[in-house]
């Protein structure tokens, strides 16, 4: 793998510098890198077979666009990727074979990559090669060593198992049962996210740590808001009240905007996006929780609460916390005068009812 | 022979859990909806001159803390206080228990009867509403300690972290933590109402009960 790399025409330093990176993200140790570096020179290639179903290949884009050109390198020649519909040359029968052949050739030894959600009401609504994507992804996960669920949509549905969710979209981990899953989340993932994935799968040869919904930790343990450079004014309770006011210009936290950032999983604060050129806080906007289940539905996303379910859009827990307290005052209002009609009849008739001894 | 009889109703530890749990819920509830809610408090100053909200978080964490403990001590004596702060109390399993919720609703709330019905601890209906509440109160303190554990390297949030998941997410929860304030509010209006109610039609101290411990009941001896 090394001496592609250097045939590639990077140097030692790039290939040492990229290690050295993906250890970092990574929250190895030190002698983590060197490991890394040894995998990387004397592994070999890690047969990859990566399916799409119901996204929009934005994972696939955000993962060639890495801020490092080894990343993509990675991805096209150091995994074998022996099947995705984006990227290979292949095409139809051909694809079909190329499918097959790595199944049964690699069988238990392939890593089976999953992007896109599976559609389970209509199975009909997600189909390639003429088959369902429910029948092909079965088929694959049989003979896979692991799986790796990229983005929101594989992970939990995304935007198409957004409510009324009309095909019935499914995330991988709910489809498949006794495989070792890893949720790589987000719409999409960070691209050194993803790719620190695959680096530690090739260098270690076992899954990363993950938290209780199946994401590695060392990305998704701390929360946007944890590693946000606005986070002083959220403690000091300065906040932008609308996206022109005056505090919006001098940068304060996003909290009241809707941010999403305080129960978001992710490490956008740390890694950024783009060559680590900025992430949606930095650049103004509240971040809309695209790594969490249900975001579309947990809206709207400019509204700090979530509206509440059956009462219509924009209405929240406050708005009906305080509607059902005002009732329960009227109520109490309208009993209070009843009560006093009855102490009244009460005193008139004498203090002590009879039957009152018989209790 | 004396008419009214004095019974020892609520020993001290009922009395020092309730007020110290109606303490923490006020701080809670109103830090709480800060943090839902911030008021905008501008003061114009670099951020590192100000840390109120900071502080406001703390302290409702701080009565989080108290509020959980304070609530074990009252699960603690569900089992060793005497026969009104017992645990069989706040389960409606006994067929009597749910007689007595229809007489409670008959004369209560619906005010069929002029006299009021009487129970000496919690009548049936205000136990099965705790019962709720105390649920309540556990699914705040999963909810609220499980979002807590994101930001805290302390071990003892963690033993909550595991049911943020089960909700589906920080998000889910935050929600259920808020909608559950407002069950809190709601339900202190009708209780303090209530209250007062039964200290202004039945003659018993039911006010000054949770104060000083003792009822006063019609003597049938």
């Amino acid at each position: 793998m090394y001496e592609e790399i250097i045939e590639k025409g990077y140097s030692r330093r790039d290939f040492l510098r990229f290690c050295g990176m993906m250890g970092a993200f990574l929250g190895l140790e030190y002698s983590g890198v060197g490991q890394i570096v040894k995998a990387m020179e004397t592994k070999t290639r890690i047969p990859v077979i990566w399916l799409h179903f119901q996204e929009c290949t934005c994972c696939s884009e955000s993962f060639i666009r890495s801020s490092h050109p080894i990343v993509a390198d990675i991805l096209l020649d150091k995994v074998s990727l022996d099947y995705t519909e984006t990227l290979m040359a292949a095409a139809g029968y051909q694809a079909e074979e190329n499918l097959h052949n790595t199944m049964e050739k690699y069988k238990g030894e392939y890593l089976l990559m999953v992007e896109g959600s599976i559609p389970v009401k209509n199975k009909a609504y997600c189909c390639i090669g003429g088959r369902t994507a429910y029948d092909i992804l079965k088929e694959a996960v049989e003979g896979a060593k692991g799986i790796i669920a990229w983005g929101n949509c594989a992970v939990s549905g995304c935007v198409q198992g957004a409510s009324p969710n009309p095909t019935g979209a499914t995330p991988v981990h709910k489809l498949v049962r006794g495989k070792p899953i890893i949720n790589v989340q987000g719409c999409p993932p960070i691209a050194e996210v993803m790719a620190g994935v695959v680096v530690y799968l090739l260098t270690f040869d076992r899954f990363p740590e993950l938290d209780g919904l199946g994401r590695p930790k060392a990305f998704f343990s701390r929360r946007v808001h944890d590693t946000c450079y606005r986070r002083p004014n959220f403690d000091a309770g300065l906040f932008v009240e609308t996206f022109d006011d005056e505090n919006a210009r001098k940068g304060y936290c996003l909290y009241k905007m809707g941010c999403r950032g305080p129960v978001t999983y992710n490490s956008c604060g740390v890694i950024r996006w783009n060559n680590g050129t900025s992430f949606p806080i930095q650049s103004g906007h509240p971040c809309i929780g695209c790594s969490e289940a249900n975001f579309w539905d947990n809206g709207p996303f400019y509204k700090h609460l979530a509206s509440f379910p059956g009462f219509g859009i924009e209405t929240t827990a406050d708005d009906i916390g305080l509607a059902v307290g005002a009732v329960t005052v009227a109520g109490i209002a309208a009993h209070a005068i009843a009560t006093n009609i009855r102490k009244r009849k009460m005193i008139r008739e004498g203090i002590i009812h009879p039957e009152e001894d018989n209790d | 022979m004396d008419k009214i009889k004095r019974i020892y109703v609520w020993e001290i530890p009922v009395r020092f859990y309730h007020w110290l749990n109606m303490f923490c819920i006020i701080v809670l509830v109103i830090t709480g909806y800060f943090i839902g809610s911030p008021p905008a408090i501008q003061h114009g100053a670099e951020a590192y001159f100000n840390y109120w909200f900071g502080i406001n978080r703390f302290i409702h964490f701080l009565f989080a803390y108290i509020f959980f403990f304070n609530f074990l001590l009252r699960i603690y004596w569900a089992f060793a206080g005497n026969e009104f702060s017992r645990w069989n109390n706040f389960l409606p399993l006994k067929k009597s228990q749910w007689k007595e919720v229809i007489e409670v609703l008959k004369v209560d709330i619906l005010q069929l009867r002029t006299w009021s019905f009487e129970s000496r601890g919690h009548n049936a209906l205000a136990s099965a509403t705790y019962f709720i509440m105390f649920l309540a109160f556990l699914l705040q303190c999963l909810t609220g300690f499980g979002m807590y554990a994101a930001m805290s390297t302390s071990w003892f949030p963690r033993l909550f972290a595991w049911f943020i998941p089960l909700v589906g997410g920080d998000m889910a929860a935050r929600h259920i933590h808020h909608i559950l304030m407002w069950v809190f509010i709601l339900f202190a209006i009708v209780h303090v109402y209530l209250v007062y109610y039964h200290d202004y039609v039945e003659r018993t101290g039911e006010a000054s009960s949770m104060i000083s411990g003792w009822k006063f009941v019609n003597n049938k001896d």
